[in-house]
């Protein structure tokens, strides 16, 4: 059995989008860090995670995205989140995330809000 | 229940408590409170306990205080080396945004997520029993 998280994305303009399916553990973490350091290579600077097929995300596998978020911080970018269910968008605020990354209920809203902010 | 200390098998885990929260129609974002929290037990005790038999012990309980208050309880037990939880710092998104130490999060979720929280810990391992009220 794998529970393994699938990452696909898509760039759209100046904004990258990142898919997830499936449980975000170190592996599921590491595999959303390197698509979203493959677009900031390329000079994108404003992401959108969406994980609506996520419904765990392990503490590790937030401490990942927090370092993702670090760096495009360091990069002046933006990063944001939607899809999230009600237990990962409260484990993401006891952790601190959406002190430093926006949250929003559906990707249309967080491109709305990404793409404003790179206009 | 019996899990050996491997990848992912704390995922194996959590479909015991997912099927038992659906049978006393718990609620699906309370179960997935429950299986964040069992993750959470798992993967402290894969990284930090050392398990002398390479196992987790796992007992679900389902239980009713008073009339209306169906709860589900999931002990985690691993006969580790044991820690002292009441030394352990609790974290903050400000430290952890300041440091590179991103980690040590798990307890304080397992708190955050369910009801209530019982740790005991000593040479011949660690107990977690984490209650989750319908």
């Amino acid at each position: 059995m794998s529970e393994t998280c699938k990452v696909s994305s898509e760039r759209r303009g100046d904004v990258a989008i990142l898919w997830t399916d499936g449980y975000i553990n170190n592996q599921g973490g590491e595999e959303i860090a390197r698509e979203a350091y493959s677009h900031l290579d390329q000079g994108v600077r404003a992401l959108v995670l969406n994980l609506e097929k996520t419904r765990i995300v392990n503490s590790i596998g937030i401490s990942i995205l927090i370092e993702v978020l670090e760096k495009v911080m360091d990069c002046k970018g933006v990063l944001a989140f939607c899809g999230l269910t009600p237990t990962i968008d409260k484990t993401f605020r006891i952790m601190g995330l959406a002190q430093y990354a926006e949250i929003f209920p559906t990707q249309d809203e967080a491109m709305k809000k990404v793409t404003s902010q790179t206009a | 229940m019996t899990i050996p200390v491997a990848p992912e098998m704390e995922i194996v885990a959590t479909a015991q408590a997912a099927a038992l929260g659906e049978y006393i129609a718990m609620s699906r974002d309370k179960i997935d409170e429950v299986k964040l929290a069992l993750v959470e037990a798992c993967i402290n005790a894969f990284e930090h306990a050392n398990c002398r038999d390479e196992q987790l012990h796992l007992t679900f309980r389902l239980g009713r205080e008073g009339k209306e208050r169906e709860w589900l309880e999931v002990e985690v037990l691993d006969r580790g080396r044991g820690f002292n939880h009441a030394a352990i710092e609790t974290p903050s998104p400000e430290k952890t945004f300041a440091s590179h130490r991103k980690r040590g999060w798990g307890l304080q979720i397992i708190k955050s997520l369910m009801d209530d929280v019982d740790i005991t810990s000593g040479e011949w391992g660690t107990r977690i029993v984490m209650r989750k009220y319908k």
